[in-house]
């Protein structure tokens, strides 16, 4: 094992910043990335379903 | 089966059904890669000697560059495709490529600069490794801009299509940059040609996570491409019949 404690792997060895720093924003980028993909993909099927209520 | 064609799936309504079935796997394949590459890369994978554990960026910086140059050439491929061939469903892919490679553009400039400050000192600097990859943002903000802003979806994939396939160029400018010119930015660490000058561990995990960001990549623009064609053909029966079928 690389850790000998918890503490020691959030320090990243005094880069922690950096490294989570680094790590987070890609990780927010690739929830926020398919989450309004598939808001697009919804809203488009609503609309696509009130336009056929309308035509009735 | 003996009807289907290398065509089959150019039409959106059997794409839309196609990602239906593909895209559980391929997020499943997303976060198990991912796991996988996060494990090798961060309990496996030793310091390194001269970075320290700074180097362990490397694991998403990489795999991020390496993608918003292969989406770049994919967008400019289907827009390519699209615009030769009037093919509908290969014009909205070119379109659902666009934001992602932006993402993974945004994302290896912002990890290379939190790389950068505890490696080289600085966040920022205009080399061509970097300058180049900042253009490829400008790029896919470009098309984006281009294609959304023309309301005629046929003109628009056309007028995407040529800058998509000028911007190409610089594709191979950043790949190439660090050769070309002499950058701040490291050489190829990884080559064709040549033995990996890298730890297994690191390259396994390095290689884990970029198969992670592939699988990523291609959910995700299913998923936009599927948005996008279920916009642009509102009124087709197969549209209405999945509009009732999902919001169930």
């Amino acid at each position: 094992m690389t850790w000998g404690s918890p503490a020691e792997f959030f320090s990243m060895g005094g880069y922690g910043l950096y490294v989570w720093g680094a790590y987070a924003v890609c990780l927010a980028a690739m929830l926020i990335e398919p989450w309004l993909a598939r808001r697009q993909r919804l809203e488009a099927l609503v609309a696509a379903s009130r336009t056929e209520k309308d035509s009735l | 089966m003996s009807s289907l064609r290398w065509s089959t799936f150019s039409a959106p309504s059997r794409f839309y059904a196609l990602v239906n079935v593909l895209n559980p796997w391929l997020w499943g394949l997303a976060i198990a890669l991912t796991l996988a590459g996060l494990y090798m890369g961060f309990f496996v994978a030793p310091v390194d000697a001269t970075q320290g554990n700074s180097y362990r960026i490397i694991f998403i910086h990489v795999p991020a560059a390496w993608l918003s140059m292969v989406l770049y050439l994919a967008m400019a491929f289907w827009a390519a495709i699209g615009w030769m061939l009037n093919a509908r469903m290969a014009s909205m892919l070119a379109r659902a490529i666009a934001p992602t490679g932006a993402v993974f553009t945004f994302l290896a400039l912002w990890t290379g600069s939190f790389w950068g400050k505890p490696t080289w000192g600085t966040w920022w600097v205009w080399d061509a490794r970097l300058t180049s990859e900042l253009i490829l943002l400008f790029l896919y903000l470009g098309y984006i801009a281009l294609v959304s802003s023309i309301d005629d979806a046929v003109r628009g994939d056309k007028a995407g299509a040529v800058l998509a396939l000028v911007g190409a160029v610089n594709v191979p400018i950043i790949y190439f940059s660090v050769v070309w010119w002499n950058t701040l930015h490291q050489g190829a660490t990884i080559s064709m040609t040549a033995a990996p000058k890298m730890a297994q561990t690191m390259l396994m995990a390095m290689l884990l996570m970029t198969l992670a960001f592939w699988a990523y990549a291609f959910a995700v623009v299913f998923t936009r491409a599927q948005a996008l064609a279920v916009e642009r053909e509102g009124h087709a029966d197969w549209v209405r019949m999945v509009a009732r079928k999902e919001l169930q």
